[in-house]
């Protein structure tokens, strides 16, 4: 008997270090704040060069991880021009998530892949809970991050490839099964491309990137993607978990391609298809998806800035294959304090100084006629 | 979240065998009766007296002596405490049913499939179409192959350490076995999809190679993130539940049982196949379970290594296929529960896994149960 009890106590001591271990370990993680809390400018220096005010306070955010990598460091980066005054959270659980969020007034702003909705799913209209929570006064959507798509690959001794929209979708859909299909090879006349099947990866979990995705290939892809565009892949492949999945994935397996955020394909040195919107192949940087972007129609009215892109028929050079993240904030309504965060915090964002780092970290910096329509309308929030 | 599931199991496991009443797993009558323990010998005499009663005849003091008063105050506590605790927890089980099957039910009205036989999923739209037979099939496959991966070796390591090593020995390599139990599960997953998927892919070529005429072994498209690898995680996740107990059971088989064995000629081998193992049989049944109910709950490790389908594709029931269970579809897509319906399903989904568990506990219970009995 005491030789057991000694035994189970062990046990149950062992597990609970384990249990404690994953929490601290958990912990760590999900903590956004912990790596930009240190360092920074002098206090005190609250007038600074980019002209910003700096108040003191809290301020916090819920929503798409795909500007999870932007945001953060913005949010560093504002700390450290406003030496550590303000504590900005940016918790990236997905842009569903941070939108209820939002609208349940847990959080002051949201960061979402889409505009908020108009109409009614689940009997839920997104923009009308939001005005709600802004004590009646209407949430803006404000675009801030540029995301482009990649179409990152993997096939031995293929340096370029040149892809269009529809052969794009016949790929994902399986109506193109192999490299060497005379339709890829039409667009490439040079290349070398092997017989071997193509393996498509796909997003497992839904996702704001499978939703832009399918919206490009849909609308741009002459009717080859025939299913609505959905967080929910619908196309055909193998099912990876999140874009570190994906990535992982395309850049083990052989004759893989994927459509993944530029900043992954980047890090796991995945090479990226060229895209031939009808006016050439155009390679993705940061000033091909600026120049898409440029293009897209301003949906919202007033100070709102929901965006309609264009995916098709774009001019030379743009690389329409993008998605757009969305800063949704009240226009008037919320807490004195955090607004005034808020609004400096988004002057920064919106500044050049700072949509210049941006190409850095994979995304595309917002073009300038934009640029300054976001910024009006950060001027606008009171 | 799964690491302190299984952490209470264990512990409830373990209080339930220090007590009789509480569990049938170890036949502790059978252990009393061989071995003379005088505390409980003791224990039995305070049981019956129902009251202090100061004429009993053996309790009446010598002159000068004075007897201590009995205080009955830290028994009443104690007690209470200990029911307060026992129903809470069982009212804490009754809530969480109540509460997925709350969130479920308005989901599967509005399911436009059968819930229980389809493989589709989808929640999206305002049309729900969504069933669990995939999801269903993806989980018990890949728990019931590593429980038959993972209840064998512990059932060696377990004999060994109590039967062969010397206990200077079997100390230290508990103390390793109990360590396993430490890493969390989000390693197990990460080392899984990196290392251990790519080494068991040409083991995986060559089974499909040699016997991929059985359906179970056919070929399919990647063979780093099947079922068959997550398994094979899922086995040495669940090993140190399992070794644990078998090896506590084992620990308590009767002195006399063994030397009886002993003395009649047998030999270690036979000693195990006589005494040791009768003896545990039960409690490595319901080790076993335990461990099962593990594997159907694990989550994170299972998420990172399988690999999806996409939706409409053909079902094939190799283990080299990918697949997601209860537990990977929830986690995997729980940042996007932006409509109560989409929650709804998932939840109706949790709610499957929920009584699928159960059903392994008290099928634990009830064959622990019949082995304690015979």
């Amino acid at each position: 008997m005491t030789m057991n009890r000694l035994v189970s106590s062990r046990v149950t001591q062992l597990a609970a270090l384990a249990a404690l271990a994953t929490l601290s370990l958990t912990a760590c993680g999900s903590d956004p704040n912990s790596a930009n809390a240190s360092g920074g400018a002098e206090p005190g220096s609250s007038a600074n060069a980019s002209g910003l005010g700096c108040p003191a306070g809290k301020l916090s955010g819920e929503g798409s991880s795909a500007q999870a990598n932007a945001i953060n460091e913005m949010i560093a980066d504002y700390n450290a021009e406003c030496g550590d005054k303000a504590t900005i959270e940016y918790n990236p659980t997905g842009s569903g998530a941070g939108i209820k969020s939002f609208y349940n007034g847990l959080v002051d702003f949201a960061g979402s892949d889409s505009a908020l909705k108009t109409q009614a799913v689940d009997g839920v209209v997104e923009a009308d809970k939001a005005k709600e929570r802004c004590q009646g006064n209407p949430a803006w959507n404000l675009p801030m991050v540029v995301g482009p798509v990649a179409f990152a690959y993997n096939v031995d001794g293929l340096d370029k490839l040149v892809l269009n929209a529809e052969t794009l979708a016949q790929i994902f859909n399986g109506t193109i099964k192999t490299w060497n299909d005379p339709k890829i090879a039409k667009l490439n006349p040079d290349a070398k491309l092997p017989s071997a099947n193509i393996t498509v990866f796909f997003r497992s979990d839904e996702s704001g990137t499978t939703e832009n995705t399918t919206k490009f290939l849909k609308s741009a892809g002459n009717g080859a993607w025939k299913d609505e565009p959905a967080k929910a892949w619908t196309g055909t492949g193998e099912g990876k978990n999140k874009s570190s999945g994906v990535a992982e994935a395309t850049a083990s397996t052989k004759n893989s391609i994927t459509y993944i955020e530029w900043s992954y394909a980047k890090d796991n040195n995945l090479s990226m298809a060229q895209l031939d919107s009808g006016n050439g192949p155009v390679e993705l940087t940061g000033e091909s998806v600026a120049k898409a972007v440029s293009e897209a129609k301003v949906k919202g009215t007033d100070n709102d800035l929901s965006l309609e892109l264009k995916y098709s028929d774009t001019q030379k050079g743009a690389y329409p294959a993008l998605l757009v993240t969305y800063e949704i904030v009240c226009s008037k309504g919320l807490a004195p304090e955090s607004t005034a965060i808020l609004k400096d915090f988004l002057t920064y964002f919106s500044s050049t100084d700072a949509q210049k780092k941006l190409p850095d970290l994979g995304y595309a910096p917002l073009p300038s006629d934009l640029q300054s329509k976001v910024q009006a309308s950060v001027a606008a929030i009171q | 979240m799964t690491d302190t599931d299984a952490t209470e199991k264990v512990q409830q496991e373990h209080t339930a065998a220090d007590d009789p009443s509480l569990s049938p797993v170890v036949d502790h009558t059978e252990a009393h009766l061989h071995s003379p323990v005088p505390t409980v010998l003791h224990h039995e005499h305070h049981e019956p007296a129902p009251a202090p009663t100061p004429a009993r005849p053996a309790e009446r003091a010598p002159r000068g002596v004075k007897l201590a008063k009995i205080s009955r105050t830290g028994d009443r506590v104690f007690r209470s405490l200990a029911t307060t605790s026992g129903l809470a927890i069982v009212l804490l089980v009754l809530f969480v049913g109540f509460f997925l099957l709350a969130l479920a039910l308005p989901s599967l009205r509005a399911d436009q499939d059968n819930f229980l036989t389809s493989r589709t999923w989808t929640v999206a739209g305002n049309e729900l179409r969504f069933g669990i037979a995939g999801l269903f099939w993806t989980t018990v496959l890949s728990s019931i192959l590593a429980m038959a991966m993972a209840v064998p070796v512990a059932l060696g390591v377990a004999l060994c350490l109590t039967q062969y090593l010397h206990k200077r020995v079997s100390g230290p390599v508990s103390f390793v076995v109990d360590l396993l139990a430490a890493v969390p599960s989000i390693i197990f997953g990460l080392w899984g999809l990196t290392v251990l998927g790519p080494f068991l892919a040409p083991a995986a070529a060559w089974l499909i190679s040699t016997i991929g005429w059985i359906p179970l072994f056919s070929k399919s498209v990647d063979p780093k993130g099947s079922v068959f690898v997550a398994s094979v995680v899922l086995a040495i996740m669940i090993l140190p539940i399992v070794i644990a107990i078998s090896r506590d059971v084992f620990t308590q088989t009767p002195r006399d049982h063994i030397e009886a064995a002993l003395a009649l000629g047998a030999t270690r081998w036979e000693v195990i196949r006589t005494a040791v193992l009768p003896h545990g049989r039960s409690g490595v049944v319901s080790a076993s379970m335990l461990g099962l109910g593990r594997a159907l709950g694990e989550t994170i490790a299972v998420m990172i290594i399988l690999t999806t389908p996409p939706q409409g594709a053909p079902f094939t029931p190799s283990i080299f296929a990918g697949g997601e269970t209860f537990a990977s579809k929830i986690a995997n897509n729980a940042a996007e529960f932006d409509s109560p319906s989409k929650t709804g399903a998932y939840i109706a989904a949790g709610l499957v896994l929920f009584v699928v568990t159960f059903a392994v506990n008290a099928i634990a219970r009830i064959v622990a149960e019949r082995g304690a009995k015979s």
